[in-house]
């Protein structure tokens, strides 16, 4: 089961690296990271994916709350919370086909942000599935490159994560 | 103490923050990017003890941690005065033993830059420390020192690592030491849930079949009073870990011994036969479960421990119970009653009577067994400190000699690294100056630090090395012998040292027993010379660790070794 940790940091340097490393010696595997400075900037927050069973979740969440530079843990069910992720799709056009891409782009409320003669980069944002979803349209039109972010999660409604 | 600020480098300011935590001894090894800091040292009111290999440094604070309870502190230079810290700080995180260890660094400007001994020793580090810091602004000093101190000793307690570049050792700053630690990731709990607390003592009031399992969380957390109270009055019986040896007295009724690989028979059937196991400050190790889905498969189990992640980690637990092992214990004095444990109490009795720890003399008559010299230690000197290299005469010392108080068995638990327990016992004796301190000491491991025995004279620190000189690496070649047909491969080291030579040549005093008879005045005279003194005891040499769970097997399939007289 996979499972969206939001993990508030101290925003010092070494920080992803303590992070990163207690995943990697105890064989976790993390599908997805995303840091970002939060509205305090002494403070970062990591959104983190990871694959697991409960008893792997608990583990996680135990020793990243042992080490120093975590301020705190929570794990944001995904009914609770709002979740994005961000896109950009480099896919193969020209003029008989621009016009096709763009369409499909409008309906997932994608941008396009650059237009070169072969080819076009989108920018979509959505959670997990649109962002599939698209990738599933443009594959035949052929996508020379593509990056995602990574997940980025927020709880809903006036709790605080 | 004053609270004004005053000028000064950060190497002058490392002293300052030493004074003010109380550091009166630290083990080193100068170097390089140490110069501004030894110059302080050269007059500073701090014992610095010069070792001969930085790994023997970082042992001997850990010794002198381990004997009396305060924050160890360490000091090596720079790259390879850095990584030969290594190995002793993984032993101390393995044990949750406070620990400080500053390291030298190339000044920051040349940090990345591969310059001459820099190594990055704070991502060396990183798996192996509680946490670690390398200093870039001596302002900052302070602060991270004092935070290191509060991290170290604090809940489960570890080793810190304060990484400092040399150019932070010379600038200049206004000291002031912080009074307080405010870490808002580091919040150590310390006072158990009173609900959990008294759900426990429900429990122990309906169990039949109670044992304790207690670890070294009851030596650090100062606990062994509480555990003997607990125990006493629920009337359950206690088996101590490896790193919990010396926190139950070995003499009393309700001891089982040690449980696991080589445990006491007794201590592993009456885990497994038990309705209710209580582990307090123990982490359920695979050396002390063995099969895990047959560990205690029939008992409830409630955890004492400080740290949350050890709880159902690798045994599903059912009352856990996160704080300080004394507190906990104290509180749950007040709310259990006894369990129903009489005839329980009387089934240990017969296993006990049955399968008791033995050895047989050996056949040729005055030849030694290992077993027959740590019994003589222990009747020589029963309140001695028990420090112990990693093999099998850490296993005979942890069955056979008679701990009574805590804080004198020092031994590489989970490490189980040789070579650490000559400089660990040079540190327990600084420590303790009043107390006779053995290191039980394989001709191995021995031979991994024994060039501290320079140390040890120059320093005029009078620990009593005892070889078990079998000629082999001893607990290797019993697995060989056990599991791989006797093939000994390079295992025998039969004839490669005169340790009395060695002894000698340091200016230590060198004794050799080959006979059973010569075994006590040999101790005797190493005690009274007041020297520090190796005794080459040379023991029959293929004898093994007995009992012994098979790797794998459950911990009632627990097999003699020994023959039977």
């Amino acid at each position: 089961m996979r499972h969206t940790l939001a993990v508030l940091v101290e925003n010092k340097y070494g920080v992803l690296s303590r992070v990163a490393g207690m995943f990697s010696r105890r064989g976790y595997n993390i599908d997805s990271l995303t840091v970002g400075v939060t509205d305090d900037p002494t403070i970062s927050r990591m959104t983190i994916v990871v694959m697991g069973d409960d008893q792997v979740l608990e583990q996680v969440t135990k020793q990243l709350n042992k080490l120093i530079d975590v301020i705190r843990v929570t794990d944001l069910k995904s009914e609770e919370s709002v979740e994005r992720e961000l896109a950009l799709i480099k896919v193969n056009s020209d003029v008989t086909n621009r016009s096709e891409i763009m369409q499909i782009a409008d309906i997932f409320r994608a941008r396009i942000i650059d237009v070169a003669s072969k080819s076009m980069v989108i920018e979509v944002t959505g959670d997990e599935g649109k962002i599939t979803a698209i990738e599933q349209l443009l594959k035949p039109f052929g996508i020379k490159e593509m990056v995602r972010t990574g997940k980025v999660a927020l709880r809903r409604g006036q709790k605080s994560s | 103490m004053t609270e004004s600020t005053e000028k000064m480098t950060g190497a002058r300011a490392l002293i300052e923050c030493l004074y003010r935590e109380g550091v009166d001894t630290i083990f080193g090894y100068p170097g390089g990017v140490l110069l501004p800091i030894y110059d302080e040292l050269y007059d500073a009111d701090v014992r610095h003890v010069l070792v001969r290999h930085e790994q023997a440094a970082v042992h001997g604070a850990e010794g002198y941690a381990r004997a009396t309870g305060k924050t160890g502190v360490c000091i090596a230079t720079s790259g390879p005065g850095a990584t030969n810290l290594v190995t002793g700080i993984a032993n101390a995180y393995m044990d949750s033993i406070p620990m400080v260890v500053f390291t030298g660094q190339v000044p920051s400007s040349l940090l990345g830059n591969d310059a001459f001994q820099e190594a990055n020793i704070t991502g060396i580090t990183m798996p192996i420390t509680k946490h670690n810091y390398l200093v870039q602004d001596a302002n900052d000093l302070p602060q991270v020192i004092k935070e290191a101190f509060h991290i170290a000793s604090t809940g489960r307690q570890g080793p810190v690592l304060i990484d400092l570049p040399k150019d932070v050792t010379v600038q200049e700053i206004d000291f002031y030491y912080p009074e307080k630690v405010n870490l808002r990731g580091y919040k150590p709990t310390y006072q158990g849930n009173l609900q959990q607390i008294k759900k426990a003592a429900s429990e122990i009031e309906k169990a039949k079949n109670p044992v304790i399992y207690a670890g070294g969380g009851v030596i650090s957390s100062d606990a062994s009073k509480e555990l003997r109270e607990l125990a006493e009055k629920v009337k359950a019986p206690v088996t101590t870990t490896l790193t919990g040896m010396g926190g139950f007295p070995v003499e009393h009724d309700l001891f089982l011994g040690m449980p696991g690989m080589h445990g006491t028979k007794y201590a592993n059937y009456a885990i497994q036969e038990s309705d209710l196991l209580i582990a307090v400050g123990a982490r359920f190790d695979d050396r002390v479960t063995g099969k895990l889905k047959a560990f205690a498969s029939n008992a409830k189990i409630i955890h004492i421990d400080i740290d949350p992640a050890e709880i159902s980690k690798n045994v599903k637990v059912d009352i856990p119970i996160v704080g300080d092992a004394k507190w906990i214990l104290q509180k749950l004095l007040k709310y259990a009653a006894p369990a129903d444990s009489e005839k329980w109490l009387e089934r240990i009795a017969h296993w006990k009577k049955d399968n008791p720890l033995y050895y047989v003399q050996p056949d040729n008559g005055d030849g030694i067994k290992p077993q027959y010299i740590i019994e003589q230690i222990s009747e020589a000197c029963k309140d001695a400190i028990i420090v112990t290299e990693v093999g099998q005469h850490q296993m005979w010392a942890a069955q056979y000699f008679r701990f009574s108080e805590p804080r004198t068995f020092i031994t590489s638990g989970g490490l189980g690294t040789m070579g650490y327990g000559f400089p660990a016992s040079i540190g327990a004796k600084i420590a303790r100056p009043d107390k006779v301190v053995f290191d039980v000491a394989g001709d191995g491991s021995f031979q991994m630090n024994s060039q501290e025995l320079a140390t040890a004279v120059q320093e005029n620190v009078p620990v009593i090395v005892a070889v078990f000189n079998n000629g082999y690496l001893g607990m290797v070649r019993q697995w060989q012998e056990l599991f791989h047909d006797k093939r000994y491969s390079s295992t025998c080291i039969q004839n490669s040292v005169d340790f009395v030579k060695l002894a000698e040549a340091y200016g230590a005093l060198g004794l050799r027993a080959t006979k059973r008879d010569e075994v006590r005045p040999a101790i005797e005279e190493a005690i009274a010379s007041g020297r520090p003194t190796v005794i080459d005891f040379v023991v029959e040499c293929e004898e093994n660790v007995s009992p012994m769970v098979p790797a794998g097997a459950a911990i009632n399939e627990i097999l003699d070794l020994e023959r039977k007289e």
